[in-house]
């Protein structure tokens, strides 16, 4: 039996180490930030907007197509992937209890696990091999097979909140199946499942590995989206692992840029279910 | 009493529908439920459509590479190019490596998070700290990578390893010079990276902790700690294991963070301050400059080892998380 004076100085020694570890754990979230906002904010000016990428060797030059490449990208693949995941969603919180419901929640839970850079060359083979060349399309598909499996995943758990009086006064009212799942189940979720959309969104925003043989980059302005595109996260990885300070410099500028779009599409996805609270 | 008939009015203004026609009004009610059924069915057979073409293209586009080197592959470490030699060890011991050093250092950070979020932190501070840790998670990889280039390397190298190095320089895990990209930055860098994932699902896991656990373990005079580290922390072993297994499988299939840091050099050392390689990191830095029909094939191959690799840990994870979910009736996002 240990000493009661011991065992109290244990008890406090490791309720330190556990502030301690809480602290070590935010310690590189403020670092990160504090970098990109010294090394990022003081690059960050009208050329970086309007400015082209430059070819190798020369300096200035920015971010410009990279910045409307990752919103094509983006919206491509939200156009392709958030149909398919609240669907799948829908479906696993409403009809989702047999056994197929259990597959394909197993199924969402692989895909989620399956790591980017696989995707990438999965539609490489499927989409871009067949097409013969890189393009925007195959980047956007690429990323809606990151996005539908989270969208799916947090779309169920959100249509599972909707209590079960709200169905049944539906359908004791006569409405079909169908209406009392979509306009009034799905509706009463709604805010919970934009947010769960925008969190995914704002996942994927910040993808480089699937894009890296999908839409590959393009040093030129292209809106076309079966040719090849810049994409934010691409330029920063081009720009970081180049050998020239000004491309570092710009690194750190575009990485701030797409840390601020994360962050506010993250927050919008807060302010979403904010109203929300609100509003009831 | 006479018995006055009731006035049958209705019958007479609303004709009462016949069998048939009740049917069709049905029928006409449940075709929209057939066809929203249908709808939302088809939608929902795409995930594992696409996971099922994730594995037949990984596995065709893999089949002249496995045709040509067997299983030989996985256990060779030449990547020759030129020759066409390929083999895949250096790049699977270095997955397995970069992930356990990245499991060292988060398991226990995360853990101890996800105690002082349940247990230890003043009210007022937990949905902050717990904020700030979740966003953690939102930070993109590159962005990971870059940070790490510029800032981590340089700090290990100039600052840490210079203070550590008489103690443990002579140990064999630490031997060789220390240029900077390496196992070890990588098994950072990851660390980092995969810290919030456990710390979430553990910190889900212990709130799941029944009260009643909690005040027995005060209650025979325990004191805080004790009741977390012999009461609470047992209580949610399978839980916690379900969330380590989770970080795993997010280390081993990370790519652009630890393909900036980790030197990408084929090789199988022992020391982590040596530059390494990771079977993501393969992909990410080859894929694009193939110059031959099998070293694509070898790359798809690796992705297919990566692929079941991830998968069988990820199988486990959810099968630890679902076991712990049904024991307390317990079902929550991070679940």
């Amino acid at each position: 039996m240990r000493g009661r004076l011991v065992r109290r100085v244990v008890g406090s020694l490791m309720t330190g180490l556990t502030y301690g570890a809480a602290a070590l754990a935010i310690l590189p979230l403020a670092a990160i930030l504090a970098m990109l906002i010294v090394k990022g904010a003081g690059s960050i000016n009208l050329d970086f907007f309007v400015k082209s990428a430059v070819p190798l060797g020369e300096s200035g030059g920015g971010f410009a197509y990279a910045i409307v490449g990752t919103l094509i990208i983006v919206g491509l693949a939200c156009v392709v992937g958030l149909p398919i995941g609240i669907g799948a969603g829908i479906y696993l919180a409403e009809f989702g209890g047999g056994t197929f419901g259990f597959v394909v929640r197993f199924v969402a839970d692989m895909m989620n696990g399956t790591p980017s850079v696989v995707i990438g060359i999965i539609v490489w083979s499927l989409v871009v091999t067949p097409m013969g060349h890189f393009s925007a399309f195959a980047g956007g598909c690429a990323l809606a097979i990151i996005l539908v499996p989270i969208v799916a995943r947090t779309t169920e758990e959100m249509v599972r909140l909707v209590p079960n009086s709200l169905r049944e006064a539906a359908l004791a009212l006569g409405y079909p199946q169908w209406r009392t799942s979509l306009a009034v189940v799905a509706r009463t979720a709604r805010a919970a499942i934009v947010t769960g959309c925008l969190v995914a969104v704002a996942r994927v925003a910040g993808e480089t590995a699937p894009l890296l043989f999908t839409a590959f980059g393009n040093q030129f302005f292209s809106a076309r989206i079966f040719s090849p595109m810049a994409a934010l996260p691409l330029q920063i990885y081009d720009y970081a692992v180049g050998p020239y300070d000004d491309w570092h410099r710009l690194a750190w500028a575009g990485a701030l840029v797409l840390i601020l779009l994360v962050l506010a599409i993250s927050l919008a996805a807060r302010l979403v279910t904010r109203a929300k609270r609100h509003a009831t | 009493m006479t018995d006055v008939p009731a006035p049958a009015l209705e019958p007479e203004v609303m004709p009462r529908p016949t069998t048939e026609e009740r049917w069709r009004a049905l029928r006409a009610v449940s075709r929209g439920d057939v066809v929203y059924r249908a709808v939302l069915t088809a939608l929902t057979l795409c995930l594992p459509a696409v996971l099922l073409l994730i594995a037949a293209t990984l596995v065709v586009d893999a089949l002249p590479g496995i045709k040509a080197m067997g299983l030989g592959f996985l256990v060779h470490s030449e990547w020759d190019a030129v020759h066409n030699r390929f083999g895949a060890l250096p790049l699977i011991v270095g997955t397995l490596y970069s992930s356990a050093i990245a499991l060292a250092i988060a398991v226990p950070m995360a853990l101890a998070c996800a105690v002082f979020l349940t247990e230890f932190a003043p009210r007022w501070l937990r949905s902050p700290v717990a904020t700030l840790v979740e966003l953690l998670a939102a930070v993109p990889s590159v962005i990971y990578g870059l940070w790490g280039i510029f800032v981590l390397i340089p700090l290990l190298r100039d600052h840490l390893w210079p203070l550590v190095r008489p103690v443990l320089g002579k140990l064999p895990i630490f031997s060789g010079v220390f240029y900077g990209p390496s196992m070890l930055a990588a098994g950072v860098i990851l660390s980092i990276m995969i810290l919030p994932y456990i710390a979430a699902v553990s910190r889900e896991v212990l709130l799941a902790v029944p009260p009643s656990q909690r005040e027995a373990g005060l209650a025979l005079g325990a004191t805080r700690w004790e009741t977390v580290w012999s009461v609470i922390l047992p209580y949610g072993r399978a839980g916690i294991m379900g969330a380590v297994i989770l970080g795993l499988g997010r280390a081993l299939g990370e790519t652009m963070a630890v393909t900036m840091v980790i030197g990408n050099n084929h090789q199988v050392a022992l020391s982590v301050l040596k530059p390494g390689y990771t079977i993501a990191s393969v992909i990410a830095n080859e894929f694009s400059e193939s110059v031959t029909k099998l070293q694509v094939s070898s790359l798809f191959y690796v992705g297919l080892v990566l692929f079941v690799i991830t998968l069988i840990v990820n199988a486990l994870a959810r099968v630890l998380v679902w076991q712990v979910a049904r024991g307390s009736g317990v079902g929550s996002t991070a679940l």
